[in-house]
């Protein structure tokens, strides 16, 4: 028999105080971070004059720049191509080495891991402004940082891939005596291969994104305009390469989404 | 027989499939490698890499902190407090904006849409064209990087809210409707208590990117620890930059790993 009294006292609601506690604290870090760097809303409403004047003079947009610029657009996804490309042959040792079912070395998966964690932790514009400094200002630098940056999203995104892969045919490849090589070619490769090129196609498409602004440190493609026409005030060129690089990148995220569709 | 010709027939039309992407693939490849304008690298990239690891090796530690000006602890703390200041910034735009653009919530088509269309806008835009656009309007320094994190990260937050919303069970907010609650009872106590796991989710994820962009921002002048790195680029002190990068690692890194741990409990 259940002993359940049906009048008893209700049990006591929990205390809402640590909740409470938990609000005006995070509060309390907004705040702190606000005056920190001197976020002051008067400002903004003192300069909305400013915003006003920045969106008048954008238009309208100086359409005649896009011609202008074309070279530097196809210099852009140039760079985001070849980056992604060198990224994902550098990606793929890396990524077998990062999974646990492949490699049985603990240490040395481990180790790998912490050092894609930490690549992964460099910002693009950063390692672009690092090999301008080495490169000098060419393009050249920005495919340099654009193929480390995507080494970092290709390995991550493929060794947790590669780890949920199904066993089953690398069993019956160790069991009819496959070598390691053989066993990743033909056990783990087939199994990956579409999520692979997904995921490469999905990089390349962060990366055209990022070869946009890359010229505002010096690493070539269209970035170097904005800073141009920028440093000119010349919002309604800026509003023209905002409005073009939108249109590349939404064309290139179509193409990229219908493959990947089809890969899956 | 005809069964050996219709394998080899499509083995064929494979076959041809593959050539044809392979043809295209190095059509594509061709034209980017041409189209690169090489002009060799310059003489001083040898000595320069040298010194790059140099610094790395032996970083210029007295710059982590000084009692008196500009230093990385500084810099690093400006950069999370930008951080910080924009994901606030950003939450309370995109709450509003996610439920409007949420399918389950607006009665028309053209509701939903229409916010889905405001939100992929502001994902186009990226963080660093904002910061230089907001640098013009309260001029340089953090406070332009705060306001154009929070309003870059508000269309990737807007979407990533939307979609929690609209995955959402529909029972509870019926039941609250059966029993006589109005619109802002039926978000408040069926909408909100469902996805606010979500919601923190996708929030702490943008606050990880949000700390790159905020380490970026500096390099154009919307403050943080970018600046002090560009600075040290441009003055080749090759040490500080050594410093300030393993400095970046290592916050972003610590970020990392509270924020995933946070979100693994949460979900």
């Amino acid at each position: 028999m259940m002993d359940t009294k049906l009048n008893g006292p209700l049990p006591a609601k929990p205390s809402r105080w640590p909740f409470y506690f938990f609000l005006i604290g995070l509060f309390a870090i907004v705040l702190i971070s606000a005056i920190y760097i001197g976020a002051n809303p008067l400002t903004f409403i003192q300069n909305s004059d400013n915003m006003v004047d920045l969106f008048v003079r954008m238009f309208p947009p100086a359409w005649s720049y896009i011609a202008t610029t074309t070279p530097a657009m196809l210099e852009t996804i140039r760079m985001a191509l070849l980056g992604t490309t060198i990224g994902m042959v550098f990606s793929i040792p890396i990524m077998f080495l990062c999974a646990r079912n492949i490699f049985r070395l603990r240490w040395l998966v481990e180790l790998s891991r912490i050092g894609l964690n930490v690549l992964r932790t460099i910002p693009d514009l950063l390692l672009a402004a690092i090999f301008a400094a080495i490169l000098g200002f060419s393009p050249l630098a920005g495919i340099v940082a654009l193929s480390i940056f995507s080494i970092g999203i290709i390995a991550k995104l493929s060794f947790e891939a590669i780890e949920n892969i199904d066993n089953g045919p690398l069993e019956s490849m160790t069991a009819v005596g496959a070598n390691k090589l053989q066993w990743i070619a033909f056990g783990v490769v087939p199994q990956i291969l579409p999520h692979f090129v997904s995921y490469v196609l999905y990089t390349f498409e962060i990366n055209i994104r990022a070869a946009a602004i890359l010229g505002l440190v010096g690493a070539g493609g269209i970035g170097v305009f904005y800073d141009r026409a920028l440093g000119f005030f010349a919002y309604d060129q800026v509003l023209a390469l905002i409005l073009y690089t939108l249109v590349v990148v939404i064309i290139i995220d179509l193409i990229s989404l219908k493959i990947r569709e089809k890969l899956l | 027989m005809s069964q050996r010709d219709q394998l080899k027939k499509a083995r064929a039309r494979k076959r041809g499939k593959i050539a044809i992407i392979l043809i295209g693939l190095i059509a594509i490849y061709v034209w980017a490698i041409s189209g690169i304008e090489f002009r060799g690298i310059q003489e001083t990239a040898g000595p320069v890499t040298k010194n790059i690891l140099k610094g790395f090796i032996s970083p210029d530690w007295s710059y982590v902190y000084s009692p008196d000006g500009e230093d990385l602890i500084r810099g690093l703390l400006e950069t999370l407090a930008i951080a910080i200041a924009g994901i606030f910034l950003s939450i309370i735009l995109a709450v509003p904006v996610g439920l409007w653009a949420a399918k389950n919530l607006s009665k028309s088509f053209i509701t939903s849409q229409s916010g889905k269309g405001v939100l992929s806008f502001f994902r186009t835009l990226p963080d660093i064209i904002l910061a230089l656009l907001f640098i013009k309007v309260v001029g340089p320094g953090a406070f332009a990087g705060m306001l154009a994190l929070g309003i870059g990260a508000m269309g990737m937050l807007g979407k990533l809210y939307a979609e929690e919303v609209e995955a959402m069970d529909p029972g509870p907010v019926e039941s609250i409707a059966a029993v006589g609650g109005n619109k802002l009872q039926q978000l408040a106590f069926g909408v909100i208590p469902q996805v606010l796991p979500g919601f923190i989710s996708a929030t702490l994820y943008r606050f990880e990117i949000n700390m790159r962009s905020a380490a970026t921002l500096g390099l154009i002048g919307a403050g943080g620890v970018g600046t002090a790195l560009i600075f040290a680029i441009q003055g080749r002190s090759w040490d500080r930059v050594g410093i300030i990068l393993i400095g970046i690692v290592v916050v972003v890194l610590i970020v990392d790993l509270l924020s995933s741990a946070l979100r693994k409990r949460i979900t």
